[in-house]
């Protein structure tokens, strides 16, 4: 399915639509790959597109490379849920090296995504990952490559953001580039080429996202 | 007068942690003396940045351990200041000793604590057991459900804990990690509303007013130790009138209502569960979904454990056919925890009252899930078809 299709039909029976009142995301990476961040951002972004929204990782023992697992809620009514997340709708991943010990797929329900940091084809991927069930919907940008080329460092969080908020119709372009923009201005005072990198890495993956 | 609710877009994306540490800027203590411990340590330290930015007038006394930060607190508070920390767990333990002399001594110090669990085994997570010990220290408790409600309850703490009537210190919490770094919308009053909210600070009796010299913290024996302490009962007694007082004016200028509990479709409920802090948030979702399948079931959120609010919940909840009493610490009396012993006390002189089961849930920060919360229902369900309570005390998502 191409990438225009599913945002489409994603914006239709997500948040503003009946089916999808509540958006559960799940994010996985390693320590330092900024997955914690990404579920902050992507939360602070939709809060700032009027939604209800909670982002909070999963605490663990907090080291460079240990997998890390963060989550979103976003939700056009006050979200009252303080448990984690089982059945998430969108789960991204930051890191395939993790394949051998988490299963990404776990708990994502029947028409769910997929979307993955490679530069595998979604194809590729769905193998390779053994994506088995056939409803589950598989997406890929190599988050690495953009952000070596638009930060300097291979972070893949901020690209991963650009590539959900595509597949997932969740918030447009302009707004999103705005509120990381402001966001990270906050973080990275004084150093401009940080945060005009960050966002030319979520604009770049918004357009390079590849669906089946 | 209603005030006009804000739209969410007015919102502001900030975890508990953010939250609580500007409602402290805007109040803008006199002192505030800390000791960092996770997960409360942002706080102080989001507050610091405030402090090297010039954004607030406080002196800020870092100390060498939380029996100090205590200490301090206590002094700049009896020397006439408004004076406040924070802390959660092992540093709130550390306190203990100081937490007695806080309330006795009647200095009204407000304190965020984020509640985690305590040692062995070592355990950064949420649970109420830090709290939960000091439930007879004196200290007025309110606790939150969510990063709105700890920015909410911390600064009407300032104006109980002040009352003339009360003279009391307030600990307000937040579940650690959950609400704590959690990102979630809250609402932010403006600095000038909060600053007119709370008012000035003018202590009766500041032990620096040299022209009138007073004592603290003096050699108190059996001729009036026992006078004085029954005085803090009192001003615990009190404490009950200002504290809703305190939430009506508060609703004046945010829309938000406060009061000693929270009742959700609680009038015509058959079962009910009563909770306090996060977990109240995921129930609230499975009453509604459990209504939707014809299950008469409520929910009770305390806010307020200290003082307890014995009478108003006996006529919140003695219409109930049974009710699940959750703790998020073990009192390890063999008979459960805190808030179910008190409950079930309330209900002692009542001819009705419902049945009652008490369950300990969520320590270490094991995670309270939607199926917990309806297993719990289902057990209620259970125990007013057949006429029979069993075990009156139950373990919740535990390995057995």
């Amino acid at each position: 399915m191409s990438v225009q299709t599913l945002a489409a039909q994603e914006a239709q029976v997500g948040l503003s639509g009946e089916a999808g009142e509540l958006i559960e995301i799940r994010w996985h990476g390693r320590g330092g790959q900024g997955a914690k961040t990404a579920a902050l951002l992507m939360g602070e972004a939709a809060a700032g597109a009027g939604r209800y929204i909670q982002a909070f990782p999963e605490y663990g023992p907090e080291r460079m490379g240990a997998p890390v697992v963060a989550y979103n809620r976003i939700s056009m009514k006050p979200i009252s849920l303080h448990c984690s997340i089982e059945n998430p709708r969108y789960v991204a991943v930051l890191d395939t090296t993790l394949a051998g010990q988490i299963d990404f797929t776990a708990g994502i329900p029947d028409g769910g995504v997929l979307i993955v940091n490679t530069g595998w084809t979604p194809a590729e991927a769905r193998a390779n990952l053994g994506v088995s069930n056939p409803t589950i919907r598989v997406f890929t940008v190599n988050a690495g490559v953009i952000a070596q080329e638009t930060i300097g460092r291979p972070i893949p969080n901020t690209p991963m953001l650009g590539a959900l908020n595509r597949v997932a119709g969740l918030i447009d372009l302009d707004s999103l580039l705005t509120s990381v923009r402001h966001k990270l201005e906050l973080k990275f005072r004084g150093r401009p080429e940080i945060v005009d990198g960050n966002v030319e890495a979520v604009r770049r993956a918004y357009q390079e996202v590849q669906g089946e | 007068m209603a005030v006009k609710q804000k739209t969410v877009a007015e919102s502001h994306a900030i975890t508990g942690n953010e939250a609580v540490a500007y409602a402290m800027r805007q109040i803008n203590p006199d002192v505030v003396a800390a000791y960092p411990i996770t997960p409360a340590t942002e706080i102080v330290q989001i507050f610091s940045n405030y402090h090297a930015d010039g954004l607030v007038d406080t002196e800020m006394v870092l100390v060498e351990s939380e029996h100090s930060a205590m200490s301090a607190t206590i002094g700049a508070s009896a020397a006439g200041s408004r004076a406040m920390t924070a802390t959660s767990s092992q540093g709130l333990l550390l306190m203990h000793e100081m937490l007695y002399v806080a309330s006795g001594t009647r200095t009204p110090i407000v304190m965020p604590v984020v509640n985690r669990a305590v040692s062995a085994p070592l355990n950064i997570h949420c649970d109420h057991s830090d709290t939960m010990g000091s439930r007879d220290s004196g200290w007025i408790q309110l606790y939150g459900e969510n990063a709105q409600e700890g920015y909410d309850n911390l600064i009407q703490s300032i104006r109980i804990a002040e009352h003339p009537d009360v003279m009391l210190p307030v600990m307000t919490m937040t579940d650690g990690f959950i609400t704590s770094h959690g990102m979630e919308n809250v609402f932010l009053l403006e600095d000038e509303e909060v600053q007119a909210f709370i008012g000035g600070f003018k202590a009766a009796y500041p032990l620096l007013d040299t022209d009138n010299p007073v004592t603290f913290g003096p050699v108190d024996f059996t001729d009036y130790y026992f006078e004085h302490r029954r005085q803090v009962f009192e001003a615990m007694v009190n404490a009950k009138q200002v504290i809703l007082d305190v939430a009506k004016e508060y609703e004046r200028l945010t829309g938000r209502s406060y009061g000693f509990f929270e009742t959700y479709r609680l009038d015509d409920a058959e079962m009910a569960i009563v909770v306090l802090s996060s977990a109240a948030g995921t129930t609230r979702f499975v009453v509604d979904q459990l209504r939707k399948q014809g299950m008469k079931v409520g929910m009770l959120k305390l806010r307020v454990f200290r003082p307890f609010p014995a009478t108003e919940l006996v006529e919140a909840l003695k219409h109930v056919g049974a009710i699940a009493i959750m703790d998020r610490a073990d009192s390890l009396s063999g008979e459960g925890g805190p808030v179910g012993a008190e409950l079930r006390a309330a209900f002692y002189n009542e001819e009705k009252r419902p049945k009652a089961v008490n369950y300990i849930y969520g320590l270490g920060g094991r995670d309270v899930t939607i199926h917990h919360i309806e297993s719990v229902y289902k057990d209620l369900a259970n125990i007013l078809e057949t006429g029979v309570v069993g075990p009156t005390v139950r373990h919740l998502g535990v390995r057995e």
